[in-house]
Order: structure tokens, then C-alpha cells, then sequence
């Protein structure tokens, strides 16, 4: 009986260990002060991932400039059909264009959108749906400096050479539950990685990243005054994005707020700006433009419900407080950060 | 020679069952299955096992409490379409939640929230009908109630959390989901909902008697077992006739902190702390939503809250009052 209970022990401690070693991370860490001393306002980094997260998320060397022929897109016979970027010089032109083969379809090629027999021809939808990101791109550059700054996105900050970015979102309805008077989940309780593995609302996204749902949850007089509406439920949708935020740009919840208070925007630091202007970008990137390729995009590029591709904190983030560690990619295309004809 | 025997030891007893004293009550109920003695159980209390007093109420409180269970753990079951392995995998996450907002306190269909208010009202039925029974089954051997009050205790907390606020915000989707992380994430939703549970007093007293309770639980047992070789484990002998273990270990606390607990009183100390730990949590939920939206704001209001320099940075305004 000793023995048995020993030899169970020893059992149960070896798995666990070795769960404990595939799953966890190693000390040391890294830890930075980023606010007030006493309030844990501290960013923690494994020195040991950050280099690997460093090597993925480096940007590409920017094409060389061509010497202007000063002949404009538009006012050459050889360029038709050019809806967005008819203003730019050919020379340019076509640099934009081989970049953005680089950046979205390496392996495609041009072909990946445009018909060969005909360049100009809109048959492919993916030549539809390029044209609109351009459009995006130069309304992110233009008017979400607030969020982007003076480094810009480019093609590249979202597809890394991938022609569908790897971090996009469907409307999330879950595994099948059953039906009938079975109860329903509400939207909660499965494992869920996008929202860190929790079992809050799995699809925070639908509601606050396309719809625009209301995000503050807490009261804003100490007695209740009816200053917040929210439910528990609300509540726990907010925080399931905000993980989601976490997990998008490596960082803690004190790179932007003072936790004893997440509400107060007296005591969160300036990041958190930036991070709200990059929610309101998100969601008019996901109703203005990707919502308008709904009939564009073919059925097997929709989600399971039917929906079109879109975009969260990770898509262009992918882990790192700034994507591509705030590589300024676009001054070396200006022409992207025009602001739209 | 007199020779003293210490209560504390490693010695298994491992005879005739104790039957334990006749029933004085006449009643459907004799006390139920053959003893038997178990050496595992005998490492951490007594090696006798059975015969147990159900009764009426411990039955009915079982079945109700298993139909609690069974309606819980088919609803998560469910909620995985039914998939066994899903099911025993995401057992942590999944849950029975209560009703949506939308509902209020009316009853909503089953399938959203109803199984929630069904499986409430029967583990409710069961709690309750276990206190009773923790009640009587103390008077029936002639005992205080201290152990029925201090269950009570938990039960105030429970009916909180589960009844009493949500009644009062007038609101089920108040209440906590059955579930063992859905729970969890409920306790910080809640938390941050209310501008951090931290700020709130109750909370503070709560955690202060939870702590509370661990330590003195820590410093009696420790006293206990560092004098039981003098006699210290006859407690209940040394509180009317106290020995030298009694002086020992009083003398021990007044050296160490100028003052001790007595035989009688640390007991009293212990219930009062554990018992204090859910009733003041119960008054710090209670408040949450009803009388106190934003713990925090009240913390600030009342100079509770210390204040910090964050002048490392230009002051951070909310963006959306700029009407951006």
C-alpha cells in the first residue's frame, strides 16, 4: 500500500513535469517598468522568444526608386482600367505593382490577379478585391494616423507574402451545440484560443469589431446613476477581445492601462490612445472595406456563415507591439499614402 | 508509575466497528451500511468508515443535489453537441449559464437560462435540506449548532451570489454560471464590471478573515501538536482543568506576542474567523450593482485609493470626449 502510493506519486510527478517543461516558459524573464512604481505596471518579455518573434517579424527591403518617365498612369494607352492609382508616374506604377507581387502572391505572380491575355481585365475577383485594399491602405495612411503614425501600413504590414493574411476572422458561431431544449452557450465556454485559451465569449470580434457594440462596461459615478448598462456578459465580450488584444500585440494589460482601475484613462498610458484609435480603425476597415467585397469574394473564401474575410489587432500585429517592430515601410511608397481619388 | 499516553499517533485501530450511540429517535431511517476500516482513511482520520445517518433529509437532499448534477452536466454535455471526448476535454470550460439580460428576473425558455433557474432551485432545495440536517443530526447527539451556523455562513454567500443580489439588481444574468472556469471568469468580470472588487471594504474584511482563518488555523494546530506530548491534545480536559501543555503553550504565545488565546477561546476565535470570512464577502457582493456601481470611484471618493504620479507621461485624455 506505501509502496503503491509512492509509486503513484512518483508517476503523477514525472507527467506533470514533463507537461510542465512542453508548456510553460523558462525562467529568467525579462521585466521592464512602464508606469508609476507599486502598481505591477511592468512588461514582461522572454528574452528567448522575443528573439525568434524578432527573426518572423522582419520587414523587406524596399525596391529600389526608378527614374520617373513622366508619363502619368492614366495618361497612357497602356494602362487601363486603373480606378485607384491612375495618378501615379508608369514607372512608378509598376515598381508599386512588382512590390506588391513580392508582398502578397511571391509564388502566384501577377497572375494571381491579373488575367495575362489582358491586364486590364476585372475577371478575377482577386483583382477586385486588391483594388479595394489599395483604397484601404491609403485611407489607413491618410486617415488613421492617428493609430499608424508616420510609419504607414503597406500590403506587406498584414500579408507577409501570404495572399489570404494569416490572422483574419469569420463570424465565430462555435462547434455544434446541441439543439431543441438543450442550453444554449451564449456565445461562451469552449476552450478558445483567440481569446487566450479562457472560456469567455469566443467571438468577441462580431459584436465589437463589426458592429460597433458598445465596449465600456463600468460605471462612471461611484453610485449606481445608470452611467453603464453593461452585463456581466457584456463585460466578459469586452474582456475576451481585450485578451485577444494581449495576445495580438505580446503584451501585458498594464502596456496600456493601470489594472486597479482598466477604466480610467487619467491613469492608463498613452498607448492606450493609440490602441482605441486602432479599435475604431478596425472596425471601419472591417465595414467599409472588407464589408463591401462580400459579393466579391467566392464562397470558399467566406466563412462558414457566409461571411467575408476580417481583420483584428493580429492581423497586421502578429505578437509584436508594433508590427514589423515599427518598420516604416510606406515612405518608401508614398504613393500609398495618398489620400484617395 | 502513571504513564501518559498521547492521543497523537500513528497507531491504527482496526477492531469491532463502533456502532456509536442508539438511536433515541424513532424514525423510517437506521443508520446505513456494514462499517468497515480502511488504512488509507486511517493515515488522515479515523480508519473506521460507516455506518452513515441519511435520513429523509440527507435523501432528499442527495436526490435533489443529483439532479442538480445531471442537469448541469448534460447541459455542458449538450452544449458540446454530445461529443464524449469534447466533452471530457473542455470539461473546465464548459458551463450552464444563466439566463441573458434580456430576460430580468422573468422566466426565461429552457434553453436560455431556464435549466439554469431549474438546476438553482434543486441545489438550493439540496444545500438547504443538508443544513437542516447538519442541524439535527447535532441535536439528536446532543451537540451545539456551531457547525450548522458556520455552514449557514456559506449558504449566505451562495444565496448572494446566486438569488438574493440578482433579485435585487432585478436581473438573473447577474447571477454566477455553473461551471468551473466559466465561474472564474464570472469572479473577474464581476470584479472589473464594478470598477475592482478590491476597493470594495467587505471584500477587504473578507479577505483579511479568509487569511485570517489560515493563520490561526496554522498557529492553534502547531501549538497543539508542539505541546500534545505534555497533554496539549486533551483540549477540552485542559480548558477546565488546565496543565502544564495549556501554560506551556499560553506562555509560549505572551513571550513570542505579549499575548495569547486560552484553551477555550482560540476555538471561538477560529469560527468566528472563518464564519466572518463569507458573511462580510456576502455584504460586499450584496452591495456590488445595488448600492455601489464603481468600487473604485468610491475608494476615490472616500480617500481610500492612494493616488500615484503619472507624470512619466503628457497627461492621457479619453479620445472619445475629443468627439473623434
Amino acid at each position: 500500500m506505501k509502496y503503491a502510493l509512492a509509486f503513484i506519486g512518483i508517476i503523477a510527478g514525472t507527467l506533470l513535469t514533463i507537461a510542465m517543461m512542453l508548456s510553460w516558459e523558462r525562467p529568467p524573464m525579462a521585466s521592464t517598468q512602464i508606469g508609476p512604481r507599486g502598481l505591477g505596471m511592468v512588461e514582461i518579455n522572454n528574452p528567448r522568444m522575443e528573439a525568434k518573434l524578432q527573426k518572423a517579424n522582419v520587414a523587406p527591403e524596399a525596391d529600389p526608386p526608378v527614374k520617373l518617365s513622366g508619363v502619368k498612369v492614366k495618361d497612357s494607352k497602356d494602362y487601363q482600367n486603373v480606378k485607384v492609382l491612375g495618378d501615379l508616374d508608369v514607372e512608378e506604377f509598376n515598381r508599386l505593382m512588382g512590390a506588391i507581387t513580392n508582398w502578397v502572391s511571391p509564388e502566384q505572380g501577377c497572375t494571381y490577379c491579373h488575367n495575362p491575355e489582358n491586364m486590364a481585365d476585372d475577371g478575377l475577383y482577386t483583382k477586385v478585391v486588391a483594388r479595394r485594399m489599395l483604397q484601404m491602405t491609403r485611407a489607413i495612411n491618410t486617415m488613421w494616423t492617428p493609430h499608424v503614425a508616420q510609419t504607414g501600413v503597406t500590403c506587406y504590414t498584414c500579408h507577409r507574402g501570404n495572399p489570404v493574411p494569416a490572422n483574419i476572422w469569420f463570424k465565430n458561431e462555435g462547434s455544434p451545440q446541441a439543439a431543441g431544449m438543450a442550453s444554449s452557450r451564449q456565445g461562451q465556454n469552449l476552450a478558445s484560443k483567440v481569446v487566450g485559451t479562457t472560456s469567455l465569449t469566443y467571438d468577441p470580434f462580431t459584436p465589437l469589431l463589426a458592429k460597433g457594440a458598445n465596449i465600456r462596461v463600468d460605471a462612471t459615478t461611484a453610485l449606481p446613476e445608470g452611467t453603464s448598462k453593461a452585463s456581466i456578459h457584456d463585460t466578459e465580450t469586452t474582456y475576451a477581445l481585450m485578451m485577444h488584444l494581449s495576445q495580438a500585440l505580446g503584451v501585458n494589460c498594464t502596456y496600456c492601462h493601470n489594472s486597479r482601475q482598466f477604466a480610467s484613462w487619467a491613469e492608463s498610458r498613452p498607448q492606450r490612445v493609440t490602441a482605441w484609435h486602432g479599435i475604431h480603425m478596425v472596425s471601419e476597415v472591417n465595414e467599409t472595406y472588407l464589408g463591401s467585397l462580400q459579393s466579391v469574394f467566392p464562397k470558399e473564401r467566406l466563412g462558414p456563415s457566409g461571411d467575408v474575410a476580417k481583420v483584428n489587432c493580429a492581423t497586421c500585429h502578429q505578437g509584436v507591439y508594433k508590427p514589423l517592430y515599427g518598420a516604416a515601410m510606406v515612405k518608401d511608397y508614398e504613393e500609398l499614402r495618398q489620400p484617395n481619388p | 508509575m502513571i504513564q501518559y499516553q498521547n492521543l497523537y499517533n500513528r497507531v491504527q485501530v482496526h477492531g469491532p466497528a463502533d456502532m456509536g450511540v442508539p438511536m433515541n429517535e424513532t424514525g423510517m431511517f437506521e443508520r446505513q451500511g456494514t462499517p468497515f476500516t480502511s488504512r488509507l482513511m486511517g493515515l488522515i482520520g479515523n480508519a473506521q468508515i460507516g455506518p452513515i445517518y441519511l435520513g429523509w433529509l440527507g435523501t432528499i437532499s442527495l436526490v435533489c443535489g443529483f439532479i442538480a448534477f445531471e442537469i448541469i452536466g448534460l447541459n455542458m454535455w449538450a452544449s458540446v453537441n454530445w461529443d464524449p471526448v469534447q466533452f471530457v476535454r473542455q470539461l473546465f470550460w464548459l458551463s450552464l449559464e444563466p439566463p441573458p439580460a434580456k430576460y430580468g428576473l422573468h422566466f426565461p425558455p429552457v434553453r436560455e437560462g431556464g435549466w439554469w433557474l431549474i438546476a438553482g432551485l434543486f441545489l438550493t432545495t439540496s444545500v438547504l435540506l443538508w443544513w437542516v440536517r447538519t442541524y439535527r443530526r447535532a441535536r439528536a447527539l446532543g451537540m451545539g449548532t456551531h457547525v450548522a451556523w458556520a455552514f449557514a455562513a456559506a449558504i449566505w454567500l451562495y444565496l448572494v451570489l446566486g438569488f438574493i443580489r440578482p433579485v435585487l439588481m432585478g436581473n438573473f444574468s447577474e447571477a454566477v454560471p455553473f461551471g468551473i472556469f466559466p465561474h472564474l471568469d464570472w469572479t473577474a468580470a464581476f470584479s472589473i464590471r464594478y470598477g475592482n472588487l478590491f476597493y470594495n471594504p467587505f471584500h477587504m474584511l473578507s479577505i483579511a478573515f479568509l487569511y485570517g482563518s489560515a493563520l490561526i488555523f496554522a498557529m492553534h494546530g502547531a501549538t497543539i501538536l508542539a505541546v500534545s506530548h505534555l497533554g496539549g491534545d486533551r483540549e477540552i480536559e485542559q480548558i477546565i482543568d488546565r496543565g502544564t501543555a495549556s501554560e506551556r503553550a499560553a506562555l509560549f504565545w505572551r513571550w513570542t506576542m505579549g499575548f495569547n488565546a486560552t484553551m477555550e477561546s482560540i476555538h471561538r476565535w477560529a469560527w468566528w474567523m472563518a464564519v466572518l470570512c463569507p458573511l462580510a464577502g456576502g455584504i460586499g457582493i450584496l452591495l456590488t450593482g445595488t448600492v455601489v456601481d464603481n468600487w473604485y470611484l468610491w475608494a476615490v471618493k472616500h480617500g481610500v485609493a492612494p493616488t500615484y504620479a503619472f507624470d512619466m507621461w503628457a497627461p492621457v485624455l479619453d479620445p472619445a470626449l475629443k468627439g473623434q
